[in-house]
């Protein structure tokens, strides 16, 4: 189970790096698939481990992957529009949130 | 007529209200209205009168409650007895002539109306005081006749005198009503009631102890001292001759001021159950009719003369009254004739005294001047006022068979048995007589003292004249009612139909006459045949001839014990209201203003600054912490997961936790340094949360 539960570990570490240090937002993006994937693993794993006769984990899962491909869709059409906006999509420069 | 005869007063304040509200610009018909409702409520005193004889002066009570407590009750109620139906008889007669009088000596007068509803109103008061059957009506019309004697003293207010004259009245009679509500007050304690008869029921069964009664006694006394000018009170009636001349004649001469009489008179049972108050009554009495008999002697104004003349005849009524009481308490059984004569001479005195101020009148209207020193010789050209004017004199001086000789001598009896009171009774009809004849020779006989004034005199016209010779007829022929030879005259008339021994005292008549002939005789040689001169004569009695023109000094006593430290009192109280209570009112403000100025200050720099710190603070709070607000929405992620590490370090362990944001602290100050040193170059790198 450890091992599981440190692949998902690692695996979210280096999403989390990602999203935080990629200046491409594409890139980002895919590392934050790489955090999403992470937990899935964690779910997979407990349902396993701890209620090994149920399968709410695995369906719980296949939830997150569904609601990630919309996410996915939603987040490339975001860069697409950045795209447009600054002929780029190098995150430093979008910061209109700026107070 | 008897039952109805509420309705007497109400006819002059029927015109009262008429006049003060209908037909105040129509002056004559208001005058005319005035008249022709005295006369109809003499007419009805005559039947009152008539009513009254038929039934042997049996007393009618009639009354209806007015105001009604559960322990004490106050009633409106008439008390008709021959002494109301007699005092009717007075008022109204006297107020009829006085009026018609008035068409012809107030002729050229604006206020027509105003004088006749005055007039009006205080004959209203006058009668409703005499048919009063309580103490508490008595007083309200007592109160009132002081309201309207206060009016007509002033009727002239144009005139300074007389509106003084007004106010002294006014205030000097308020002094004796004070005593007066304070016996009120005193009898409503003992008695619980203020209907006459229940109270005089009370005192006759010796409910009331006798030191209480006393005071009463003294009290009610008061009032009638204030009214009727009784020493020491006596100073407002002759100042009170600022009014016009009819109005003197009325009010101050036959009807108001003889109240105090009649009030005596009509509480009677008070003094016979209180020998001391009735031996006060009699001595002020007294006092009073020596002191203004001497003063009258040396004054010379016309109408002084006879206003003294008024106060010492007043006195005389008092005095008999109060002997009647002394004899009375002292032997129930006693023969005392004191109140018959203070009530008889009451009624002739107010035709005759009346009638010596009309034709008073009649002279100053001729001759514009009220000084006797600028007079004289007037009998050729004033017929009938001089001959109406020497009746009443005769009348007053008592001279048989006028009136006055009837009543007074009946006041000379009711002094037998006290030698003192009898002595001076006596002296004071030889200066009555002395002065009033000093008065007729030096303005009707004699040369012209003043050729000019004398040149323009001319008699009176007839709505003058008439009324001096009604009261002229009365005056000679009133008194014979009371005739001691009479069984059922005026003597047991008003004793309430009891029949009074009355014996004629022929010795007394013939005293008094001698007298009275002497004091004409002794002012015919001085004042007529000049056989003394009046001037050595003042010049031999120096010290009494300044005391009696000053009239004893009384007002410049009056001005200097009392007056004057009230005024000065009055000064005093004016100066710390000016000064503490205003200057204390003036600081409230000054320091209320500059308390403000305080407060708003604290208001400007503490609370606005308070409030606008807030602000601030919080403005400056939010510049620092706005720069967390950067827009990247990766340091965003970066604090969102540095918090969740943080709350999962502090759940595993607290102390760590310290040393993870000692951590975070250091590496955002690192950080910050690193973009000052470098501030171009925005970097995101990352190794927070280690």
């Amino acid at each position: 189970m450890y091992q599981y539960l440190a692949l998902a570990a690692v695996l979210f570490a280096i999403g989390m790096f990602g999203v935080l240090t990629r200046r491409n937002a594409i890139g980002i993006l895919m590392s934050l698939e790489l955090m999403f994937n992470a937990v899935n693993i964690n779910l997979v794993t407990f349902n396993k481990y701890i209620k090994p006769g149920e399968l709410t984990g695995q369906i719980f899962a296949l939830f997150v992957i569904v609601v990630a491909a919309a996410e996915a869709v939603v987040g490339l059409a975001i860069v697409l529009l950045l795209y447009r906006n600054w002929k780029g999509i190098d995150i430093d420069r979008i910061n209109i949130m700026k107070w | 007529m008897l039952e109805k005869a509420f309705l007497i007063p109400i006819y002059p304040l029927f015109a009262f209200l008429v006049i003060i509200f209908f037909t105040r610009w129509k002056e004559r018909l208001s005058a005319y209205l005035s008249i022709t409702m005295i006369l109809i409520g003499f007419v009805h005193s005559i039947f009152v009168l008539v009513d009254m004889i038929n039934r042997h002066g049996v007393p009618l009570e009639l009354s209806m409650p007015f105001i009604s407590l559960t322990n004490f009750s106050l009633e409106l109620g008439m008390w008709i007895d021959p002494l109301t139906a007699v005092m009717f008889m007075v008022v109204t007669i006297v107020s009829g002539c006085v009026q018609i009088y008035s068409l012809g000596y107030m002729k050229d007068d604006p206020r027509w109306s105003r004088y006749f509803s005055y007039l009006s109103l205080f004959s209203f008061s006058m009668l409703g005081l005499v048919i009063a059957n309580n103490f508490f009506m008595i007083f309200i019309f007592w109160e009132l006749v002081g309201l309207t004697s206060y009016l007509l003293i002033g009727f002239w207010f144009e005139k300074k005198s007389a509106s003084d004259a007004g106010k002294k009245a006014f205030i000097t009679t308020r002094i004796g009503d004070l005593g007066f509500i304070v016996g009120l007050l005193i009898l409503m304690t003992y008695a619980g009631t203020l209907n006459y008869q229940e109270v005089f029921a009370k005192v006759s069964s010796g409910a009331i102890p006798i030191g209480i009664l006393t005071a009463t006694g003294i009290f009610v006394f008061c009032g009638a001292v204030g009214k009727s000018a009784q020493f020491p009170l006596h100073v407002w009636l002759p100042d009170a001759m600022e009014g016009p001349t009819p109005v003197s004649a009325l009010i101050h001469a036959a009807t108001m001021v003889a109240a105090g009489v009649y009030l005596v008179a009509r509480v009677m049972t008070l003094y016979v159950g209180s020998e001391t108050s009735a031996m006060v009554v009699a001595v002020i009495g007294l006092i009073t009719s020596l002191l203004a008999a001497s003063i009258a002697i040396t004054q010379n104004d016309i109408k002084r003369v006879l206003a003294y003349s008024t106060v010492s005849q007043l006195g005389y009524m008092i005095m008999a009254l109060g002997l009647y009481g002394v004899d009375m308490a002292s032997n129930p059984h006693a023969h005392s004739v004191g109140f018959y004569a203070g009530t008889f001479h009451l009624m002739t005195h107010a035709f005759f005294k009346s009638l010596l101020f009309l034709g008073a009148g009649s002279v100053i209207h001729a001759v514009h001047t009220n000084e006797i020193t600028e007079m004289g010789g007037l009998s050729k050209k004033m017929k009938i006022t001089t001959l109406t004017f020497f009746i009443a004199s005769l009348s007053i001086s008592g001279i048989f068979p006028l009136s006055g000789f009837w009543s007074k001598d009946e006041i000379v009896a009711a002094t037998s048995g006290h030698p003192v009171f009898m002595f001076f009774t006596l002296l004071i009809a030889f200066m009555t007589a002395f002065y009033m004849f000093r008065l007729c020779f030096l303005t009707f006989t004699g040369e012209p003292r003043d050729q000019h004034r004398y040149e323009h005199a001319h008699e009176s016209p007839r709505s003058m004249t008439y009324p001096l010779m009604i009261l002229a007829f009365l005056s000679i022929f009133a008194g014979w009612v009371g005739l001691p030879w009479l069984h059922n005259g005026f003597s047991s008339f008003v004793y309430h139909g009891e029949h009074m021994e009355h014996h004629p005292s022929y010795i007394l008549m013939v005293v008094s006459t001698i007298v009275a002939v002497s004091g004409i005789g002794f002012a015919y040689l001085v004042y007529y045949r000049k056989k003394v001169s009046a001037d050595a004569l003042a010049d031999k009695f120096g010290f009494f001839y300044k005391l009696s023109f000053n009239k004893f000094y009384f007002d410049e006593l009056y001005d200097y014990i009392i007056i004057g430290p009230v005024l000065g009192f009055a000064r005093a109280m004016w100066w710390f209201d000016a000064n503490i209570i205003d200057g204390l009112v003036n600081f409230t403000g000054w320091f209320t203003v500059k308390w403000a100025d305080v407060k708003m200050w604290f208001d400007k720099w503490i609370i606005d600054g308070i409030v606008n710190g807030l602000g601030y603070l919080c403005m400056g709070g939010a510049w620092i912490l706005k720069f967390i607000q950067s827009g990247s929405v990766q340091f965003y992620t970066l604090m969102i997961m540095a918090g969740a590490t943080g709350l999962v370090i502090y759940r595993v362990t607290p102390e760590g936790f310290l040393y993870y944001l000692a951590g975070i602290i250091l590496v955002a100050l690192s950080r910050l340094l690193a973009k000052m040193v470098r501030p171009a170059r925005a970097k995101s790198g990352s190794n927070s949360e280690g």
